[in-house]
C-alpha cells in the first residue's frame, strides 16, 4: 500500500503513523521534517509542480516498495506558507523486519530531496530568498546508486 | 505550439509560470530552445543566465541540458530541487 499526499494543511504525526502501522509490519520506521528557523527565517514558502510531483513520490514509492519488500510506505509532504517549528514533510516505511524498514525511509527522504520537484523560499525580515540546492544532499541520494548491487 | 513551463526562480524572474511558443524547426536540443527563449525578453535573459543551476523536464521527464528536443507537447525549466 502506498499513500501519497500533498497538502497545504499541517501534517497530523499521530494520524500519519497510526496509518503507517499495517498489519504484518514487525517494523515502522518514520522520518519528520520540520521547519528550521536558520538565521532569522520568519517564513518559508514551499512551490512544488501539481500532478508531477505526486508522480515523482509515487515513483519512489515504488521503487522503495521493489528494492526492500515493503508492506506499506507513506510521503505527506506540505506546501504553501509554514513556520519555523511546523512539519514539511512526513515519510514512513513498513517491513516485517527492521533493516528493510530503516534504509527504506532513509532511501525515501534522500531520494525526495534530490528528484521530486519541490522549491524553498525563506523570508528574513521582509526579504525572500530561494534556497540553493546542497550537494551534500545530492551525495546522500547518490549513496543509494552505490547501495544498488548490495541492496539489503 | 510548445507550451513552456517555469517554476520558483525561473517563473519569477521570467514573470509567468507558463507560455505558448512557435520554436523555430532548426532547434534540436534543449539547450538551443534555451537560447532562442533567452532572446525573448530581459527576464527571460536573466532566468536563463545560470546555466550550471537549470533544470529542464521534456514532458514531465528530467533531462539534461544537452538533451535532443525532439517533439514534446511540453517543456519546463526550474532551479535544482529543495523539497524535504
Amino acid at each position: 500500500m502506498i499513500r501519497v499526499v500533498i497538502q497545504a494543511e499541517p501534517i497530523d504525526l499521530a494520524a500519519e503513523i497510526a496509518r503507517a502501522e499495517v498489519d504484518g509490519a514487525g517494523a515502522v520506521t518514520t522520518f519528520t521534517g520540520v521547519v528550521r528557523g536558520d538565521d532569522g527565517v520568519d517564513l518559508l514558502e514551499l512551490e512544488h509542480w501539481p500532478g508531477r510531483t505526486e508522480q515523482a513520490l509515487r515513483e519512489l514509492a515504488e521503487q522503495a516498495t521493489r528494492r526492500w519488500a515493503l508492506i506499506a510506505s507513506t510521503i505527506v509532504h506540505r506546501v504553501g506558507p509554514m513556520r519555523p517549528g511546523e512539519r514539511i514533510v512526513f515519510v514512513a516505511a513498513a517491513a516485517p523486519h527492521r533493516a528493510a524498514a530503516l534504509d527504506a525511509c532513509a532511501y525515501l527522504i534522500d531520494r525526495l530531496k534530490t528528484r521530486a520537484p519541490f522549491w524553498k523560499r525563506e523570508t528574513r525580515a521582509g526579504v525572500a530568498r530561494w534556497v540553493e540546492a546542497r550537494a551534500s544532499d545530492d551525495a546522500a541520494a547518490a549513496r543509494w546508486d552505490e547501495d544498488q548491487a548490495s541492496a539489503r | 505550439m510548445l507550451r513552456v513551463l517555469y517554476f520558483a526562480s525561473v517563473r519569477e524572474a521570467i514573470g509567468t509560470g507558463e507560455e505558448w511558443v512557435d520554436a523555430p524547426p532548426d532547434i534540436v536540443t534543449v539547450e538551443a530552445l534555451v537560447d532562442w527563449l533567452g532572446t525573448e525578453s530581459e527576464g527571460h535573459r536573466a532566468a536563463f543566465a545560470d546555466r550550471a543551476s537549470l533544470r529542464a523536464a521534456l514532458d514531465g521527464r528530467f533531462v539534461a541540458l544537452d538533451a535532443e528536443l525532439g517533439h514534446p507537447r511540453e517543456v519546463a525549466f526550474f532551479p535544482p530541487v529543495t523539497g524535504g
